[in-house]
């Protein structure tokens, strides 16, 4: 390797610009070809020249007057509509490519063709010749056009002047860029762009010799076409009509332009993201006692992970401590940086006390995470901006990285092994915007809707309705260890029940949480079906109703305080009280919510999904009745006398009824089994209160599975006129075209358990496809719309300054603030103001 | 009552001056819920102070990266769409693209959409049943095929027998002269007759003979023949909607069917972007841009704030003509060389660059991100710098 191509070993000193290996940037190199030859990446560009211009004289062929107007109006466009300027070039390109005769010289023009990849012919019609253009031709005719006529077809030529299109001495890139790699063994393994040169520099010399030599003109062409082959897929590897360059494994070689190319290539690889310093990475695991804010670090992360910290007088004898500490034990420093910004490694300095002593201000001291600090926490998918969130750390024993569970929503996370990104912002600017305007609780509202995005999920649902059905009534020793638990000090109201025992109902215990001149009425989520309630006068508990600070009537459940609702408490709460308050609220009520549930007990069992024997029968008649109209509609469909949805087949026509039927009977069965069950079941508490799970999941675990589909049809497809060999032929059933009588209690049978599972494997199918083709949605859309933003007038604009809106959303509000179309919420402000009687 | 209205106008005029510089349509609804609720003058006065201080709080941010949130906005709630291409939306004879395939293909522009569809008001007169079938029997494209039964070739007497569907004809309202005279417009150097032994078969007569290599194409040139209808309207339903007959077409036409008579040409409405951008122009394709969208995510279940809709339709709008949101539209029109590279063809936008002598001016956000600089929204849009050195 030549050394002048740049300093490549440590310790050695570059000959031309004497750094060394950390400082030397590398240095081109050159190989003068003995004939040029053409860059592939041009040819196009070469292509539309050599046709756009006269073979003779070089000139493009548009009448002289024509281009002295096109230059005029070209100039004029350039300024202020460059997009059009581009427009028009490839117009007046059209225009020149068509003309036959050269308008400056009259020569007649011979018609030019592009055999890929890389070879120009000249067809000469009258004459009935062919002839072939080698490089050394085609320079010669672009060095032929002159400057103005290039500035007509839109060509730079200052800067890129078309005879450059055809090497004819290649740049050599630095060692740098091409690094040898040494195998252990001590093998020297060379990039493959090095081999490429090898081949490309091998060529050249026989090419060159053949020349000296006198060489017969096919040896010399063969042997050219060679090098073109070589520096041709040196550039581009993946020219379409080109046998690949192989390594001699059989891989194909990396060359310049697959560096470049695609998701892992230099653009989107490692200029628009990059690998990065100061994060981590492990499993997430649940813990309900951090605030929403925090996030639990295990001690070998924050033992890894640094934050400089600037030594002033305020903080130095606590940087000491951490000095002292060392870089094993927690808290301590990993690194010291002086003020001339020597580096100490504390792994490696024996006395640290000395070193401590010695630390000053102005020193900076890479210091081990500790509580207080803010990170930052992300998900993947990146889907939008709450996927990557301001935390502030809580360092814990353990291996893995602890959230509250509020906040899976916004992360979309669950705990069944998932991992999650960390990353330590190493500046001022970065922490302080980190933790006033990415921390948790400033993404409580998603600008998406302008609802509540972190709130109650699962058990804390269930443990809200446990704890505000009426039928809780709590002991005061029963009420203290619930506030106890939200680690709230309060003293508690006076109980609801006096007599025959002090007993409070949840309802109060929920209350003392609520800020006192709090207004709130809503419908619960159980209000639905037989249980549905629109105002005050509910029977059912299921309307929500808070006056001044006191929870009156109604369950707390997902619409009240779930996540990812609208017009919910949680929201108004945030809305009229601050997201500072609202942090609190869900850090301390949410612990309580899960301690009465950690008292009453509260889980799934088999029996919760069991039906009774009077009740199964109720549905098997119900299905059979179903089966038996199945069977009058295919005796009708046999006959011909069914009747035919406008614009459909017959067979279609009796698919879409026996479908209607067979959808209609799952529900009545699921009705019935339903209906019958216990209403203090946990399982139905779940799917009424939208803690877990629906009417639906609870009828396919009790009663029945109902009819599989694929693709919206019932299953039909596997053998000649039948699904299986179980069945007859022609057999237009339901049990033969998918449709499952048993419960998930009960079993499938054999025949039913393949159906689901045709059903259950488009289901994976569907997602498998969905997630790329909106993946790729997203990042067009994001391409499309990234440079956007408001400026001070409230007008949105481009990088470029343009106007896309005139005022932000035709009334600048801002989405995250106003869920409503409108700005604000008159009747709301009306009603806090002149009160809620009305 | 003068008094109230004395009342009432002092309390308007009060509104107006203090949310002065605001957009009318708020400050009209502000007067009417005013009104509505019956507001007395001291009250008034002291909630346009929290409305004030309300709207202050929900205005966006300067240097809000809006565009950001609202791709993010909309490709998120994306991923949790179902991909089931086919829904029944209201009409169960006519299949509708919706979920994800349909916004990609809003997205997209394109040409013409999977599932093009038409709905047809009626004007008041010809508001009713009978009217309603004339309509739809005229709009709908008849072809020859939609009433044959079977065709025949005789080559030997150079010949084409053509029997008709008599239960179609009715049902497509057309007589067998109607037929005849659509085959006389389009077939040349032919004789056709209507057969004596039976009224539904048509004999055609060809003077030349019949190339035996084109039967196949001669067939089925035929059988496309149109009888009536509008090209692109390939079936219409009639929907009752309240006590209003609405005609719901699959296919679009909108340039034909605006000039059919009885059809409310102001309310009629299809779901082909392209096709309201040529006739009803850029605006009307924007309203419907902006329409469809928030439908389809309506229809998933999916809430997403208008003004993040809005923001998509307006950059593809913008420049005149709908252009998709991709390489070949909003993106690939950048200004800038290196954001272009970063999205997709990299090498073709380098080789490009170098050809026209390009600059970029790094001024988006790509560019900013690949050079290594802060990004110029939110934050670090700001150019002022506090200097407390100074006075």
């Amino acid at each position: 390797m030549d050394p002048k191509l740049g300093a490549i070993e440590p310790g050695q000193t570059c000959p031309i610009c004497g750094n060394s290996i950390r400082a030397c940037p590398g240095h081109f190199g050159h190989i003068e070809l003995a004939l040029p030859v053409v860059n592939v990446l041009f040819v196009k560009n070469i292509y539309e020249l050599l046709r756009a211009t006269c073979n003779k004289c070089g000139r493009i062929k548009i009448a002289p007057q024509d281009a002295e107007r096109y230059i005029r109006y070209l100039k004029r466009l350039k300024d202020r509509y460059p997009y059009l300027a581009r427009r028009f070039s490839e117009y007046v390109k059209k225009q020149a490519i068509k003309a036959s005769k050269c308008p400056h010289c009259g020569a007649e023009q011979p018609k030019i063709k592009l055999e890929k990849p890389t070879t120009f012919v000249e067809y000469y019609e009258e004459r009935k010749a062919m002839i072939r253009l080698n490089p050394l031709i085609i320079r010669s005719r672009l060095e032929r056009i002159p400057n103005e006529d290039l500035e007509i077809l839109g060509y730079d030529s200052k800067d890129s002047r078309p005879e450059w299109m055809v090497f004819t001495v290649l740049p050599v890139p630095p060692t740098s860029i091409r690094p040898s790699i040494l195998i252990e063994t001590g093998i020297r393994s060379e990039d493959d762009l090095t081999h490429k040169l090898v081949d490309i520099i091998r060529t050249n010399e026989r090419l060159r010799e053949h020349i000296v030599s006198g060489a017969p003109q096919i040896i010399i062409d063969d042997l050219w076409e060679l090098l073109q082959y070589h520096v041709t897929t040196y550039l581009d590897n993946e020219v379409p009509g080109l046998p690949p360059a192989k390594h001699r494994s059989g891989r194909p070689l990396k060359t310049l332009v697959q560096r470049l190319k695609g998701k892992e290539g230099r653009f989107r690889g490692n200029l628009s993201g990059k690998r990065v310093d100061y994060s981590a990475r492990t499993v997430i695991s649940p813990d309900p006692y951090l605030s929403i804010n925090e996030v639990g670090i295990p001690i070998d992360v924050a033992k890894t992970l640094t934050v400089p910290e600037r030594v002033t007088d305020l903080n130095i004898d606590e940087l000491r401590r951490h000095i002292l500490n060392g870089p094993e034990k927690w808290p301590g420093a990993n690194y010291i940086v002086t003020q001339d910004g020597r580096r100490i490694d504390l792994r490696y300095v024996k006395d640290r006390k000395s070193i401590a002593e010695s630390l000053a201000p102005g020193y900076i001291v890479e210091r081990h995470l500790k509580d207080g600090d803010i990170v930052i926490f992300n998900r993947q998918p990146s889907l939008h901006r709450m996927s990557m969130m301001g935390h502030v750390v809580k360092v814990l024993p353990g291996r893995t990285f602890r959230l509250h569970l509020a906040v899976c929503p916004p992360y979309n996370a669950d705990f069944d092994g998932d991992e999650m990104n960390l990353h330590v912002p190493q500046t001022e600017e970065a922490r302080a915007e980190a933790r006033y305007l990415l921390k948790v609780q400033y993404n409580i509202l998603t600008p998406r809707y302008g609802g509540i995005i972190i709130g109650g999920i699962q058990d804390y649902i269930s443990g809200a309705y446990m704890l505000t059905i009426k039928s809780t009534l709590l002991t005061r020793e029963e009420v203290m260890e619930l506030l106890a638990s939200s680690g709230i000090v309060k003293e508690p109201l006076e109980p609801a029940i006096l007599s025959p025992k002090r007993l409070w109902i949840g309802k109060q215990i929920v209350s003392m949480f609520l800020p006192e001149d709090f207004d709130y009425q809503g419908r619960a989520n159980i209000s639905s079906g037989p249980l549905k309630c629109e105002d005050i006068e509910c029977f059912w508990d299921s309307f929500v109703l808070v006056r001044k600070g006191k929870l009156l009537l109604g369950v707390i459940d997902k619409k009240i305080i779930g996540a990812e609702q609208q017009e919910s408490l949680l929201y108004w709460l945030a809305k009229e009280y601050g997201i500072e308050f609202t942090t609190k609220f869900i850090d301390h009520i949410f612990r309580m919510f899960i301690k009465i549930l950690e008292k009453r007990g509260f889980t799934l069992k088999l029996d919760d999904v069991a039906i009774d024997m009077a009740t199964k029968s109720n549905m098997y008649s119900l299905l059979n009745e179903s089966f038996k109209r199945v069977e009058e509609l295919v005796q009708k469909y046999v006959e011909g006398t069914l009747e035919v949805v406008p614009g459909r087949s017959l067979e279609e026509s009796l698919e879409i009824k026996i479908l209607e039927v067979l959808a209609e009977a799952r529900d009545r069965a699921g009705e019935e089994a339903v209906s019958n069950l216990n209403p203090f079941n946990h399982a139905f508490i779940m799917a009424r209160t939208g803690a877990r799970g629906n009417v639906l999941n609870l009828t396919q675990m009790a009663a029945t599975l109902g009819q599989m589909t694929v693709r919206g049809e019932r299953i039909w497809r596997g053998y000649m006129g039948r699904t299986l060999p179980h069945f007859k032929k022609n057999d237009l059933g339901p049990i033969a075209r998918g449709f499952v009588v048993n419960s998930f209690f009960n079993g499938l049978s054999v025949t039913e358990m393949f159906m689901h599972a045709a059903g259950g494997r488009e289901g994976l199918v569907d997602t498998a496809v969905r997630t790329s083709q909106s993946g790729y949605m997203q990042r067009r859309l994001i391409n499309a719309l990234q440079d956007l933003y408001v400026e001070y007038d409230y007008t949105v604009r481009d990088s470029t300054g343009s106007i896309i809106q005139f005022i932000y959303g035709e009334d600048g509000a801002d989405p995250s603030k106003t869920p409503y179309t409108t700005i604000i919420n008159v009747d709301r402000i009306v009603g806090k103001v002149i009160g809620w009687g009305r | 009552m003068g008094e109230i209205g004395g009342a009432r106008n002092s309390i308007e005029k009060l509104v107006e001056s203090e949310l002065s510089g605001l957009m009318p349509r708020i400050v009209e609804d502000i007067k009417m819920a005013f009104t509505k609720y019956g507001i007395s003058y001291e009250k008034a006065k002291h909630m346009l102070k929290i409305i004030k201080d309300e709207i202050e709080n929900n205005t966006i941010d300067p240097g809000e990266a809006v565009g950001i949130v609202a791709a993010q906005s909309i490709g998120e709630p994306s991923t949790q769409m179902t991909l089931r291409t086919f829904h029944y939306a209201g009409v169960r004879e006519l299949n509708v693209t919706l979920g994800l395939p349909r916004l990609i293909e809003l997205v997209d522009a394109k040409k013409t959409p999977s599932t093009p569809l038409t709905y047809i008001y009626l004007l008041p007169e010809y508001n009713n049943r009978e009217k309603a079938i004339e309509i739809a029997r005229k709009i709908e494209l008849t072809r020859i095929i939609n009433v044959a039964l079977k065709v025949d070739v005789d080559l030997f007497n150079n010949v084409i027998v053509l029997t008709l569907d008599p239960s179609m004809l009715i049902d497509k309202g057309v007589s067998v002269d109607d037929v005849v005279k659509s085959l006389q417009k389009h077939l040349k150097k032919t004789n056709i007759t209507i057969s004596e032994e039976n009224p539904n078969e048509i004999i055609i007569q060809f003077e030349e003979p019949i190339d035996p290599i084109k039967v196949e194409s001669i067939r089925d040139k035929i059988l496309n023949i149109k009888i009536k209808g509008i090209k692109g309207i390939n079936k219409v339903v009639i929907q009752k909607r309240g006590d209003e007959y609405v005609l719901v077409c699959e296919g679009s036409n909108l340039r034909e069917l605006m000039d059919v008579e009885g059809i409310d040409y102001r309310r009629i409405r299809t779901n082909n972007i392209k096709e309201v951008e040529e006739i009803l122009g850029i605006e009307a394709a924007r309203s419907l841009l902006i329409e469809e969208m928030i439908n389809v995510l309506e229809e998933q279940g999916l809430d997403v704030n208008i003004r993040h809709v809005m923001l998509v339709a307006d950059i593809m709008t913008r420049t005149g003509t709908v252009k998709p949101i991709g390489r070949h539209g909003v993106a690939g029109s950048k200004d800038s060389v290196l954001a272009k590279a970063a999205f997709e063809v990299t090498v073709k936008q380098l080789v490009d660059a170098a050809v026209h002598g390009d600059m970029d001016l790094l001024r988006g956000i790509a560019e900013n991100v690949i050079i290594g600089n802060y990004i110029p929204v939110g934050t670090a849009k700001v150019k002022l710098v506090y200097n407390p050195y100074m006075g």
